[in-house]
């Protein structure tokens, strides 16, 4: 039983990651009926946010020391971070909790990267064929890569979880197991419980809110609501925007997990195409499903007593649930009857 | 005059064929004229005209092509190992392989069309990428990748001494005579006639394809399959069998990348592989005969070209600007070109797609009619496609 639960654990913050990138996609795809392949580098981009505002923060004051001598003579250097300068124990803790601090440069900056390569870009590919679609964003999250790997190098920069958080949990006596059964990283619990939150609040935003109502309603039927006098574009927008937004947030909050480098969108935009596939396109409930679905299955796949009897099903087991899914259900687990079908 | 050369299939092949024979002599003045470059010409080629054989025609877009390009190294790279260093046995082998694996795949992925149909053949690639990196080590040799020993048992040719060279009829794929042409420089190599000459025959194949019934066939998938399936006819057979071919075809590719030069890794079968291809084909034109071979060479040529730049030969280059704009100019300058050429190949896949769709074949189509249009701007009598 315990070994179940760890598995379950162990796909969470995977899924997390897989279930709000392809919540943005399929939201993108539900609203503005476009199929972005520039959404892994989204995602990628939201990470480097936290790497870039761990650099800002850690930027240093150098000054001269009077009283300590380095072994040559000279006067020690002192570095200080500046944030430590200017607001003495609140900057240390700022720093410390750079990654959560990063979310606050994330979310606007990627609404304005969202808003301007829908308004720049994917406006003009609506009435284009879906294979247009594909290609012109992959070369956009190629062009994407390419920019943040000739600022930030090839290399994996490794971000610090807070120190509060970096630890290890024993969630199997908190779940009432026996105690160091079931031990987890900190982290990834609080990725966890991040990305349930960000589900959640998108959920209510378009559930309880005019404005989700009205997207909703686009969603459903784009031309009676422009009929209506609703200015559709513009909310829709807004939503690749929003969608733009979770992607990098999911991003922001990964780093300390795995460290972020220029390739990292790629890798997981296929895994969330594959579990937009396989919830249903359009489907944001099935999205969600799908990516947390597909995370505990990937993980259970990695467990040794199952690499023993199909060697490297951990590596092909998210592609084959994908090819059974859509061969046999082809509008996916939620998806609505008739879309996309063929 | 291009009207009627354009329409006639026998000037076609002949062009194409003095076009690619004379490779070596036509493209040694551009700095392309070595061996290596002009092997990878002509197996791009090859890669990209199988590639329009399905994209062109059907409109299916595939994005798993490098697999059965991956396939056919593996393959051909085996038949070094195990059966004898000559090509020939290879090259078959690994067509034969990357076809039957394209059956397979094509069996399943046609079931789907449209994006579905993209995302499957990307499943399957990437299935074969990581199965080959992690469980097929064995056969594989995981990152390493698959190299040709002197101590491999060719049962045909037996253990040679030294390192063996592939070859062809007695001839290694590495001869090459020097000459000199004009003043040039020129280098007749074993190993790019041997790719040429398949080329030409996969392009003639490719023409025979696009003329016949079944390439009209393919054309009504594309532009209609629902009405077709209305009809009676059941499209999934000839689908399967482009599908087939073309990953034949990226199979040949493989092989004779493996016969230039016998290494085969894994990452060939990367999906960013598979991009290149579509954009080979893309930037060509998509459905044209010449295009994906143009496009080909067009991105092999540039980004051996541009890989090659570094910031000291850009200001070498930019000597003449005075010395802090200089600095300015190799700084935004140097991001496009060495390490950044994927990012001015991303920047052209865009721009490619938005502006023009039709490729570098469209692109000649225009500025053809630009000059052959009657001045005056007369409408009436400009050429309009019959619908």
């Amino acid at each position: 039983m315990d070994a179940i639960l760890l598995q379950i654990l162990n796909g969470l913050d995977k899924g997390s990651a897989y279930a709000l990138i392809a919540l943005g996609l399929t939201l993108i795809f539900g609203t503005l009926g476009v199929v972005n392949f520039a959404h892994g580098a989204l995602f990628m981009i939201g990470a480097f946010c936290a790497v870039t505002m761990q650099k800002l923060l850690s930027l240093e004051k150098v000054a001269l020391s009077e009283t300590e001598k380095t072994p040559w003579g000279t006067p020690a250097e002192i570095r200080t971070p500046y944030i430590t300068d200017w607001f003495g124990d609140f900057g240390t803790v700022l720093l410390e909790y750079s990654v959560l601090v990063s979310i606050l440069l994330a979310v606007p900056l990627m609404m304005i990267v969202g808003v301007v390569m829908e308004r720049g870009l994917i406006k003009h590919f609506y009435k284009r064929p879906h294979a247009e679609q594909i290609l012109v964003t992959f070369g956009l999250a190629i062009v994407l890569q390419e920019i943040i790997k000739s600022w930030f190098g090839a290399n994996p920069i490794p971000q610090p979880a807070p120190d509060a958080l970096r630890g290890m949990m024993d969630f199997g006596a908190w779940m009432g197991f026996q105690a160091g059964t079931i031990v987890y990283p900190l982290w990834r619990f609080v990725y966890f419980l991040f990305a349930a939150g960000i589900i959640g609040a998108v959920f209510c935003f378009l559930q309880f809110t005019t404005f989700g109502m009205v997207v909703r309603a686009g969603m459903a039927d784009r031309e009676t609501v422009g009929l209506l006098g609703i200015d559709i574009d513009k909310r829709f927008t807004f939503m690749f925007g929003l969608a733009a937004v979770v992607a990098g947030l999911a991003g922001v909050m990964f780093t300390p997990i795995v460290s972020p480098d220029y390739h990292m969108g790629m890798d997981f935009l296929v895994l969330s195409f594959v579990v937009v596939v396989v919830g249903g396109m359009g489907s944001l409930p099935g999205a969600v499903a799908a990516g947390f679905l597909l995370g505990i299955l990937q993980s259970f796949a990695s467990m040794n007593e199952v690499k023993q009897i199909f060697p490297g099903i951990d590596q092909i087991i998210i592609y084959l649930v994908a090819i059974a899914v859509i061969l046999l259900r082809p509008r996916g687990l939620m998806g609505r009857k008739g879309v996309m079908e063929t | 005059m291009l009207e009627k050369l354009r329409n006639n299939d026998t000037a076609i092949m002949l062009a194409f064929t003095a076009m690619v024979l004379l490779g070596p002599i036509i493209l040694a003045p551009f700095g392309a004229g070595y061996p290596d470059l002009l092997q990878r010409f002509a197996i791009f080629g090859i890669f990209a005209v199988g590639f329009n054989i399905l994209f062109g025609l059907t409109g299916y877009l595939s994005f798993g092509h490098a697999a059965f390009l991956g396939i056919g190294s593996y393959m051909a790279v085996w038949s070094f190992k195990l059966l004898s260093m000559s090509v020939i046995p290879a090259i078959i082998l690994a067509v034969l392989l990357s076809g039957l694996f394209a059956l397979v795949i094509g069996y399943v992925s046609l079931r789907r069309s449209g994006i579905y149909f993209s995302i499957l053949t990307l499943a399957f690639a990437q299935m074969c990428y990581n199965l080959a990196y992690s469980v097929l080590t064995p056969i594989t040799n995981g990152e390493t990748g698959l190299k040709v020993l002197s101590s491999d048992p060719r049962i045909l040719d037996g253990a040679s001494e030294g390192l063996p060279l592939p070859s062809v009829l007695g001839l290694r794929m590495i001869d090459t005579w020097r000459g000199s042409f004009l003043g040039m420089d020129v280098q007749f190599n074993v190993g790019f006639y041997f790719c040429a000459v398949i080329l030409i025959i996969a392009f003639y194949i490719s023409l025979r394809i696009f003329r016949s019934p079944f390439g009209l066939m393919l054309r009504a998938i594309r532009t209609n399959q629902a009405r077709l399936n209305y009809t009676g006819i059941n499209t999934r057979p000839y689908a399967l069998t482009a599908f087939v071919i073309s990953g034949m075809y990226a199979g040949l590719a493989g092989g004779l990348m493996a016969c230039t030069d016998p290494l085969a890794g894994a990452e060939r079968m990367q999906w960013t592989a598979s991009g290149e291809v579509v954009l080979m084909t893309i930037l060509g034109g998509v459905g044209t005969l010449i295009g994906p071979v143009l496009g080909a060479g067009f991105i092999k040529y540039f980004e051996n070209i541009f890989s090659k730049i570094n910031d000291n030969v850009l200001s070498g280059f930019l000597d003449f600007l005075p010395e802090t704009l200089r600095e300015g100019v190799v700084w935004v300058m140097g991001a496009f070109v060495g390490e950044g050429w994927h990012l001015t190949l991303g920047l052209l896949f865009m721009i490619i797609v938005i502006f023009l769709p039709g490729g570098l074949v469209e692109g000649f189509n225009r500025i053809i009619a630009w000059f052959s249009r009657p001045k005056g701007g007369d409408k009436a009598t400009a050429r309009v496609p019959a619908e």
